[in-house]
């Protein structure tokens, strides 16, 4: 048996939680100690998963480097695995991950240890959630991921924060609990849970309908898709700053991985019936959302609402059933990963230092703070979309992808480009340039340091890099999203 | 006769420590150091005799793998019990000689309604247990509150036991035997009279799980009795009473599957919802424990009413769960004392993480398990639950327990919040003892990584409802 990489991708975090609780002394040790293990088990994982990926296959559709061990007797196995379709989201959690841990060290002031081994935690749950073969495995990362983000949003948040987390968590639980009827409900029928199985056999067409609603509420809450989206806001605009990050980038995606990989690979009937449903919800949610971040006077408020209209591409992509829309939906899902990322670490690094997210408390940084300045509007600009940033690609090719099934969907989602234009330069204009204020007072604000530079800029090489050359990703993930596609079309 | 030992031991010791304690008071601390090792044996000897299966004296007495499994389950909860009160005893001065002795008493009447296989055996074990039970509730004698507890719960209590004995009395009416096996045999044919049996005997039974519409004296109390009574209250009944409708539904009453299934569905429902939405108005942490293990008996219900093998073992996995996520909690609870005072407001744990990390971090895992949420046990046990009511497709009791379950999470979500994000109070004694310790950690160790190892008690308990029927 070869090593279980992806057992240690999952649990490796893990090992290291425990070196930090057993560390024992006086505070300034024990975190500063707590502070040296993170990072290394993060950037330990990071490495990792990138062996991993050069190891990765491309020509291979199906699972690779699986890992099926005995678990619970007759019910579920504990299988791991990745495809084409999971493998980039695994690397972009184990990559997310070292940054959220250097931006909570740099800006957190109390219980760094606790947040990083809430961090930690978390890291385990999101890449086992993407691994997981076995459907109540998949269960159980995702909804354990709740327990740490709820405390993240608890402990460290803003001034609503308790209201904030328990709407966060009794939303995703009450739509958990639909996914587990459905999960139940598959084992009763087809007798196993194993994914790789239940891709090849066919589930019969009257339960389909019902247990894609079941999935459907849901992963629409978790990604979140209009009108599911109310804690979104909340849960963005308390969470720390690393909170906000690792919310936008990895929670979110798990929604999109899973319409593509269950709502998908288990439903295709249902999802044909389904499809124009979800178009119109789409096209609702970044209509809406992207109205709606206009008119925000909170900087992460308006974000949150844009990762909103930013998943409403996402999911038209998947459900256009092309092989452009899906690329370009997980395309969509890695990038905006990224973007929002920057974007929400630049807002952490005003937050900081003014203790203030409200627009109208800021004008014309670009005087005080230059190197900021940079940063943000070039985030701004990759979340607009333009063209040489990682976000014009995955709009582009789900733009593609749906003409060709439906152009008038396609006319509709293209007005949320120019919206998200009009919403995110609006914001940089009101935020870096004209005259310099910052709450009144003309007091000069302190620039960039040498991490906020480092962690910003490796986050916005990225996102040039994918724009430029997409098909670092798009090559690797061709073969899996074929035979999505191959499979979803063929049923029809 | 081996077989008998447990319970010889249990009568005969808690007598013999009722003549030490009346002429040797100093020996107190010594008995109270003895019992617990004599439950751990106790234990031992029932696991290592775990599949005999055998009936005594005249088929009213059987022994079989189900009901050595729920004495186990009892000892547990007895020699937890044991271990977290010694300190808490001591400190609010209600030490006295006769608190070990009638514990082991109401012990005992658990044995006996868990073994019997007759409704006079039954009834004579339920009443054993409840009149221990009774005096447990008062014997803070110094506080009005445990007075009341006392007496509430014995005047409810007499009421419910005589509901039971007037069921009991129903059907030897109607069958003309109180053997359990002989009912099933004559009932075939029967209807009537039986089901009025029925009916009054699981009012009796629903009572004493503090199943809703008979919950009302449930949260006074478990709010007036002391702590450490409480905790016995919350797991160890509780088992009993469940062993024994276990057996009386399945086997008397076995062909009457479609009469009770309607009644103990109606049960469970109103009980996962009642208790789910009156604990959210809760301020007392002991209040709000009873309007949870209300909710958690709803669920153990709704395994009952299924009564597959499946459903069954569902229900003894669930119990193990519940028992030790109770007795873990109750044990961090039992640990916020501040110079002899105890502490049992949800208030009281306000910022409990900045001077207690090890404990807050047990609290938080053990009432994530009540809530349910996964990798820890507690979801493990609803999940089985949930698996045999799908297989049956009774979805809508699928669907509203889940629903509960996420207003249920409301409320302990409220104490994690407390704990984590309230401003900090003055710190409490940080020496809590060997008992609590060892409690709160063996619960919480076990809860936090049953995941890695569920099949183990599923193979246990697989074995034991297979042959219930």
């Amino acid at each position: 048996m070869s090593f279980p990489i992806l057992s240690f991708l999952t649990f490796f975090p893990l090992v290291g939680v425990i070196f930090i609780l057993l560390r024992k002394g006086s505070i300034e040790v024990v975190e500063r100690s707590a502070k040296n293990i993170a990072v290394l088990v993060s950037l330990v994982n990071f490495f990792v998963s990138c062996y991993l990926w050069s190891k990765f296959n491309p020509a291979s559709p199906g699972f690779q480097f699986v890992e099926e061990s005995k678990w619970i007797a007759n019910f579920a196995t504990y299988k791991m695995g990745v495809d084409g379709i999971s493998i980039f989201l695994v690397i972009l959690t184990t990559f997310i991950s070292p940054i959220c841990i250097f931006a909570a060290i740099n800006s957190l002031k109390k219980r760094t240890k606790e947040f990083l081994i809430a961090i930690l935690v978390m890291q385990t749950f999101m890449v086992g959630v993407f691994c997981a073969l076995d459907l109540f495995l998949f269960f159980l990362f995702f909804e354990g991921g709740l327990i740490p983000m709820f405390l993240i949003i608890g402990i460290w948040g803003g001034e609503r924060r308790v209201y904030s987390a328990l709407k966060f968590f009794l939303y995703t639980f009450l739509g958990s609990i639909f996914l587990l009827i459905a999960i139940i409900a598959v084992y009763w029928n087809m007798n196993t849970l194993d994914i790789a199985k239940l891709l090849n056999t066919k589930i019969p067409e009257n339960l389909q309908t019902w247990l894609w609603l079941g999935f459907f509420i849901s992963l629409a809450i978790k990604l979140p898709m209009w009108p599911f989206h109310t804690w979104l806001p909340d849960a963005h605009v308390e969470a720390p700053t690393p909170g906000s990050v690792i919310l936008a980038t990895i929670l979110l995606k798990i929604s999109g991985y899973g319409f593509i990989r269950f709502s998908l690979g288990l439903f295709p009937i249902a999802s044909h019936y389904f499809a124009n449903f979800i178009f119109v919800l789409s096209i609702i949610g970044i209509i809406y959302a992207s109205l709606v971040a206009l008119m925000q006077t909170d900087m992460k408020k308006l974000i949150a609402y844009s990762s909103v209209a930013h998943m409403g591409y996402v999911t038209i992509g998947i459900f256009s059933f092309t092989k452009q829309g899906m690329d370009g939906a997980i395309f969509q899902m890695i990038s905006h990963g990224v973007i929002s990322a920057s974007l929400f670490l630049c807002v952490g690094v005003l937050y900081d230092r003014v203790h203030s997210r409200l627009i109208k408390d800021y004008s014309g940084l670009v005087n005080s703070m230059p190197r900021f300045a940079f940063m943000f509007v070039a985030a701004s600009l990759a979340n607009v979309g333009l063209p040489g940033t990682s976000g014009f690609i995955g709009e582009f090719l789900v733009l593609i992808g749906t003409f060709k099934v439906n152009y008038i969907v396609t006319i509709f989602a293209a007005s949320g480009v120019i919206l998200s234009a009009a919403y995110s330069l609006w914001l940089c204009k009101r935020v870096v340039f004209g005259q310099f204020k910052v709450n009144n007072s003309e007091e000069k604000l302190k620039d960039l340091d040498f991490t906020e530079i480092a962690i910003l800029f490796i986050l916005m090489f990225v996102t040039i890099l994918l724009g430029i050359y997409p098909n670092i990703i798009l090559e690797p993930i061709s073969s899996s999203v074929d035979l999505v596609v191959k499979n979803i079309t063929t049923i029809k | 006769m081996k077989n008998l030992i447990p319970e010889l031991v249990i009568l005969l010791g808690s007598f013999s420590f009722l003549i030490i304690g009346v002429f040797a008071k100093n020996l107190n601390k010594i008995i109270n150091y003895f019992i617990p090792v004599l439950l751990g044996i106790l234990i031992l000897f029932i696991y290592f005799n775990f599949s005999s299966s055998l009936s005594l004296f005249g088929n009213s007495y059987s022994i079989d793998p189900l009901s050595n499994f729920m004495k186990i389950l009892v000892l547990i909860s007895v020699l937890f019990t044991f271990l977290i009160s010694n300190f808490y005893l001591e400190r609010t001065n209600i030490n006295q000689f006769e608190y070990p002795i009638i514990l082991l008493l109401a012990t005992l009447g658990m044995f006996v309604m868990i073994s019997a296989n007759n409704l006079i055996i039954f009834y004579l074990g339920l009443e054993l247990q409840s009149l221990c039970l009774y005096i447990l509730a008062a014997i803070n004698t110094k506080s009005l509150k445990s007075s009341e507890a006392g007496i509430k719960y014995f005047v409810l209590g007499s009421l419910s036991s005589g509901l039971l004995l007037y069921g009991c009395s129903l059907v030897y009416g109607f069958t003309g035997s109180v053997d359990y096996t002989e009912i099933a045999k004559v009932a075939i044919g029967q209807s009537g009279g039986l089901k009025f049996g029925l009916v009054f005997i699981l009012c009796g039974i629903a009572f004493k799980i503090a199943a809703v519409p008979f919950h009302m004296w449930a949260p006074d109390v478990y709010e007036g009795s002391p702590t450490s009574v409480t905790t016995f209250f919350t797991v160890a009944p509780k088992v009993a009473a469940i062993a024994a409708l276990i057996k009386f539904l399945n086997v008397p009453y076995g062909n009457f599957i479609s009469e009770w299934k309607t009644i103990i569905i109606v049960l469970s429902i109103a009980s996962m919802f009642l208790g789910a939405v009156a604990a959210i108005g809760q301020t007392n942490l002991k209040r709000l424990m009873a309007y949870s293990s209300i909710t958690h008996v709803g669920f153990i219900l709704a395994g009952i009413a299924i009564a597959t093998p499946q459903s069954l073992s569902a229900v003894l996995i669930y119990l193990v769960i519940y028992v030790f996520m109770k007795l873990g909690l109750f044990a961090c609870i039992m640990s916020l004392n501040r110079n002899g005072v105890y502490f049992e407001n949800i208030s009281d744990l306000s910022g409990l993480s900045k001077h207690h990390p090890v404990i807050s971090l047990c609290l938080t895992i053990l009432t994530f398990s009540l809530a349910g949420i996964p990798p820890l046990a507690g979801f493990f046990a609803k999940f089985y639950i949930f698996l045999s009511i799908i297989e049956q497709k009774i979805y809508y009791l699928a669907v509203i327990g889940l629903l509960s379950a996420v207003v249920a999470a409301f409320y302990y979500l409220r104490i994690i919040k407390v704990i984590y994000f309230d401003p900090a109070k003055e710190s409490y004694n940080k020496d809590i003892g060997y008992g609590l310790k060892f409690s709160i950690g063996v619960s919480t160790l076990l809860i936090l990584f049953y995941f890695l190892d569920p099949s183990t008690l599923n193979f246990i308990v697989d074995n034991i409802t297979k042959n219930i029927k």
